[in-house]
């Protein structure tokens, strides 16, 4: 049997007396798109930083691709690529700067780096903006900068998180087709964090996190059959028990 | 990872505070203002006040302005180890450092690259004043400027540790002012940068006790005794030992297993 793209086992964090996760598990199969369905506050973000080590895991094991993240982090971290929520590229670089730094924290030399930069950025169709300041894009174009950037080092699983926010309709479904598509091309697992109901396609595979807890794992399909909702917004919905997102 | 790829990393970390350093002119500039205007200033208006009996590594009477000369050295390399822990706090908060952080390389030589970095830095900005210095007929022994090499990197990186493990425990950007009027200034004000120590004993014993027990002291007279070609093995292992502990602290303080950031919360992940 295959070890999973990503493994949760009983993870659980607080702040304080608040606590953020509690007894997270889940599965991210190899080669899926896999939503992180959750509000504001759910405890997306905070899973984020313990699956990339931004913060300690102090309950539970997490792994990836079958590196255990506290047993062999460097060994996971180098499978791992991560988009953040907010912007992590440096404005005022070019975006050929910002991947060759990306490169070299990965141990990538100049030439592999350069050779690997131009094929990602024809492949989000900015081969043009090379040599552009990175303040010089739009928010969608830099959005598909940094996810290019995040697979300059060849993952195996692609993190996202809130990738879309704050993007207009067509950034929107230009970045959903993009990260798609990479499963297919690149062979790799996807992991969308995201609060937007309608990022889901019926073949995803959905975990419905609320308020720290998980409320529901599974096919998209599964959980419209789970909760007999007539679409994924409905069974979100009835899931959480509360108001629409 | 091989040694090249360790190659690799340490090149791009310098690679790029040194393209952010050139994307900042007014920051070099800034750097080296500072300390020419107490030189050009306050030195000019002090030294009628001011005299100077023959101290090692002085071999004769010597002009204020060469007196604070290593103290403003030293003074320039504080306030790079304190911009450069600024910029880590503003990393982290625009989300730069959780690029570097990402690296599967040991946290470790991550902040160790980037402290490399910024002592390059200060390094630069020190030759750079000595150069204007020279010009003001400040002159050092010709070998002395090779002699002062190690220890401004020494000192760049002790300083530069200090700035590291503020950072860590600085929360937001707002709170480096604080660091201004709670570090920068005590430090420099309390230690021979402006005014030798003999001096500071007359006027109070407890200050001078502060002084020799501040670590900045040290880092001046190791500057001062090798720009004349000279050692001083207190101060070497004063700075030394404090550049150890400040890494340490500052290692400690970003690894997530055991570090102040968890307890406090990384910026943005508080969803």
């Amino acid at each position: 049997m295959t070890t999973p793209a990503l493994e949760a086992r009983n993870v659980s964090h607080s702040y304080g007396a608040r606590k953020a996760l509690n007894d997270v598990s889940f599965e991210v199969a190899r080669g899926a798109f896999c939503v992180l369905l959750g509000l504001n506050g759910a405890g997306k973000s905070t899973l984020f930083s313990l699956v990339t080590r931004l913060f300690a895991l102090r309950s539970g094991s997490l792994a990836v691709m079958g590196c255990d993240l506290q047993r062999e982090p460097r060994k996971a971290l180098a499978q791992l690529g991560v988009v953040f929520q907010s912007r992590t590229l440096d404005l005022d670089l070019t975006v050929a700067q910002n991947f060759y730094y990306h490169a070299a924290l990965h141990g990538i030399g100049k030439a592999q780096a350069n050779a690997r930069t131009r094929e990602l950025l024809a492949a989000v169709q900015l081969g043009d903006r090379l040599d552009d300041k990175v303040r010089n894009l739009s928010g969608g174009q830099m959005r598909r900068v940094e996810i290019a950037r995040a697979l300059l080092h060849q993952p195996r699983l692609l993190v996202l998180d809130e990738p879309t926010v704050g993007l207009d309709i067509g950034a929107r479904a230009d970045i959903l087709k993009l990260v798609r598509g990479l499963i297919a091309s690149e062979g790799m697992s996807v992991l969308w964090a995201t609060h937007l109901t309608d990022e889901v396609f019926a073949t995803d595979e959905v975990i419905v996190l609320h308020k720290g807890f998980v409320r529901a794992t599974g096919s998209a399909r599964a959980l419209l059959e789970q909760t007999g909702a007539m679409d994924i917004k409905d069974a979100f919905v009835t899931l959480i028990g509360e108001g629409a997102p | 990872m091989t040694l090249a790829a360790y190659a690799i990393c340490l090149k791009g970390i310098i690679w790029r505070e040194g393209l952010r350093f050139l994307h900042q002119r007014e920051r070099f500039v800034s750097a080296l203002v500072r300390p020419l205007v107490w030189l050009f200033i306050f030195a000019a208006g002090f030294r009628q006040v001011l005299g100077i009996s023959i101290i090692p590594p002085y071999e004769t009477y010597i002009l204020y302005e060469v007196y604070i000369t290593p103290g403003l050295l030293a003074m320039i390399q504080l306030f790079n180890g304190m911009q450069s822990s600024l910029s880590m706090v503003y990393d982290r908060e625009m989300g730069n450092m959780r690029v570097l952080l990402l690296s599967p390389f040991p946290r470790w030589f991550l902040l160790f690259g980037k402290l490399i970095a910024g002592t390059l830095v200060s390094v630069s900005q020190c030759y750079a004043y000595l150069l204007i210095a020279w010009l003001w007929d400040i002159e050092a022994p010709p070998l002395g400027y090779l002699t002062v090499l190690p220890a401004f990197f020494l000192v760049g990186l002790m300083l530069g540790a200090l700035g590291m493990l503020l950072s860590s425990l600085i929360k937001q950007l707002e709170n480096f002012a604080g660091v201004m009027n709670f570090v920068i200034f005590p430090m420099f004000f309390a230690s021979s940068a402006l005014y030798p120590l003999w001096r500071v004993k007359e006027g109070s014993p407890w200050v001078y006790y502060i002084c020799q027990i501040n670590p900045f002291t040290h880092a001046v007279e190791l500057i001062r005794f090798a720009l004349y070609t000279q050692f001083n093995p207190l101060a070497f292992a004063v700075v030394f030992g404090c550049t150890l502990v400040f890494m340490l602290g500052a290692i400690v303080a970003y690894d997530p297993s055991r570090g102040l950031m968890t307890l406090r919360g990384a910026p943005g992940a508080a969803a």
